[in-house]
């Protein structure tokens, strides 16, 4: 407990995590509503729902990805992870410690991004099909809730794994913006792939997609979000046990 | 008592620390003494868990700190005053270190006053000159009021005013009955600072004694002899075996104490003008110790001088 309240004060003690949760609201929820502004037919004409007000969440996951990279890559590069550790010897506390303080802040800005989106779309544009009166319409825009969390114990992750902050923003943002979407070109096993990546499994979670739908998934949505979740865990844990072992 | 026993680091093919043991007696101030890149930091950072040592071990009064709880309260270190977020301020800096070891928030503005940081508390630690920031990191070693100190090289950068206030603090550490290991390059600086001393060189440790043990076995003792005619003295002195050499008008007497010179003039009916024992330098004394053991010798010096020994108050 001691060392979780120590996170939090190192967390709320600097301006960067105020601007980062700043712009990751701002960038989806602003965007929505230009977007918004623009729709002229209701999504329910074409068998859409709540899930196009989603569609830009995954900007504020961007974000949020770079916010949660940033919380230890900052104390590597300011050599307070050293103090962190003579502090909280037993790495793995301090660690994980700094895994939730990471991700509630996280999972805060997810509700505001999925409910924000939402309801600024609906302000402007009350198409009757954007009520949320069903079970996949809580999921893609609460969902964004547990999404946001996992996506920063994921970033957190390879933070830890990579230390350096341009190597593990480049990391994150390169993979989740470009190669998962590149990988479907690959011919033959290209879709095979990409019915496991994370991302992509994170999507299928929320129901939120682009494009033509997607037969043969392996996986319903709360497999995805298992699965989603597991690989998170399992770069968290790589990043824990290389710290461990590695000098800091 | 900090204890090491057989610590080996190696970084690759360097080997930073070589088979190194030591021990640091509690309550007193011990000087960690080595030339640039003589493996001061690296040991102290195997000290406190931060790096692995390849072989051997580091206890802090029989544990390894990794298995320390609470370790704030035990041990108190300063190894880079720069280990601060710069834009975090100096009390919120304390007062995560604070709470992640469960000591009282109140503590936190005892140690600013300590260090004489109270009026610059809220300012963010990035702005800090090195004397600010060094002063910081000591409150930072101060806050779970340990019985054990180590500081790394903590006058390196300071100007006179700031060294003198460290090593005052180091002596009330000390008078407070605390263990306190500091390292330095400087022996003129760990002379003044502290009473026993770890030298090493290379990785290797090189001695282990009391601090007035190393000075008096590392210098060579002279007497310095003046007088308008020492004609006889000489003679004499030659004749009981003592070596001799003038320095212009000046007799310089190695092996024979002040005491025995005197006697020795008086036999021989020689007025002297002068009869002072001098001390050879500490550096000289130490550069010889250590002279084969550094690690980067300039191409310009002529004979051993090591280059990185930087003169008392760099
Ligand atoms: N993380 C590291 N990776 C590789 N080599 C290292 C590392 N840390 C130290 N070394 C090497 O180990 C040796 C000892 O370095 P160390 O910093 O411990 O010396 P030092 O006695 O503290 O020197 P100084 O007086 O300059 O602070 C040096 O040769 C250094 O280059
Ligand atoms: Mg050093």
């Amino acid at each position: 407990m001691s060392v979780l309240n120590a996170e939090r004060i190192k967390l709320l003690s600097t301006r960067s995590p105020w601007w980062c949760a700043l712009l990751a609201v701002a960038l989806p929820v602003g965007l929505t509503a230009l977007i918004a502004s623009q729709a002229q037919i209701d999504p329910g004409d074409n068998g859409g729902s709540v899930q196009v007000t989603q569609m830009l969440a995954s900007l504020g996951r961007a974000v949020v990805m770079v916010m949660a990279a940033l919380s230890v890559t900052s104390e590597y590069r300011f050599g307070t992870i050293r103090s962190t550790f003579q502090a909280v010897p037993h790495r793995t506390t301090a660690l994980l410690a700094k895994t939730v303080v990471t991700a509630i802040p996280a999972m805060l800005i997810g509700a505001v991004v999925g409910f924000g989106s939402w309801a600024v779309f609906r302000a402007i544009n009350s198409f009757p099909a954007l009520a949320l009166d069903s079970a996949e319409d809580w999921r893609a825009v609460a969902g964004q809730i547990v999404v946001y969390g996992i996506t920063a114990v994921l970033a957190l992750g390879v933070g830890i794994l990579i230390r350096q902050t341009a190597g593990a923003v480049a990391v994150l943002l390169v993979y989740a913006l470009l190669v998962e979407g590149l990988v479907g070109l690959i011919p033959k096993i290209g879709d095979d792939i990409q019915h496991w990546l994370p991302f992509f499994a994170a999507d299928r979670f929320l129901g939120v997609q682009a494009g033509p739908p997607i037969d043969d998934l392996p996986l319903g949505p709360w497999g995805y979000l298992a699965y989603f979740a597991a690989v998170a865990a399992v770069v968290l844990t790589a990043g824990i046990l290389s710290a461990q072992r590695r000098d800091a | 008592m900090i204890e090491a026993v057989g610590l080996t680091k190696s970084y690759g093919k360097t080997l930073a620390v070589d088979n190194l043991s030591f021990s640091v007696p509690t309550g007193r101030v011990t000087g960690f003494l080595g030339p640039n890149g003589a493996g001061k930091s690296t040991t102290m950072r195997m000290i406190l868990g931060l790096d692995t040592p390849t072989g051997g071990s580091a206890l802090i009064d029989g544990k390894r700190y990794r298995d320390l709880h609470q370790p704030l309260r035990t041990v108190g270190a300063l190894l880079d005053a720069k280990w601060v977020h710069p834009n975090r301020s100096a009390r919120a800096h304390l007062q995560w270190l604070a709470r992640s070891n469960k000591l009282p928030a109140k503590r936190v503005d005892e140690v600013l006053e300590i260090v004489g940081l109270t009026a610059v508390a809220n300012k963010r630690a990035g702005g800090f000159s090195l004397g600010m920031s060094q002063r910081l990191g000591i409150a930072a070693a101060l806050l779970g009021d340990p019985q054990v100190l180590l500081f790394d090289e903590p006058v390196n950068g300071l100007d006179p005013e700031g060294i003198l206030w460290i090593r005052k603090f180091m002596h009330r550490l000390a008078e407070e009955g605390r263990t306190v290991f500091v390292s330095s390059h400087l022996l003129s600086e760990m002379a003044l600072t502290a009473q026993e001393l770890v030298v090493i060189g290379r990785g290797k440790l090189i001695s282990q004694s009391s601090t007035e043990d190393f000075v008096a076995q590392a210098t060579e003792n002279t007497v310095r002899v003046r007088g308008p005619r020492l004609t006889d003295l000489r003679a004499a002195l030659a004749q009981a075996g003592v070596s001799t050499r003038d320095e212009g008008e000046n007799l310089v007497v190695s092996g024979m104490d002040c005491a025995d010179i005197g006697e020795l003039a008086a036999r021989t009916q020689t007025v002297l003008h002068e009869l002072s024992p001098q001390r050879g330098s500490l550096e000289e004394a130490f550069m010889q110790l250590t002279g084969d053991s550094v690690e980067y010798h300039t191409e310009i010096a002529d004979g051993p001088t090591p280059a990185t020994l930087v003169p008392a108050g760099k």
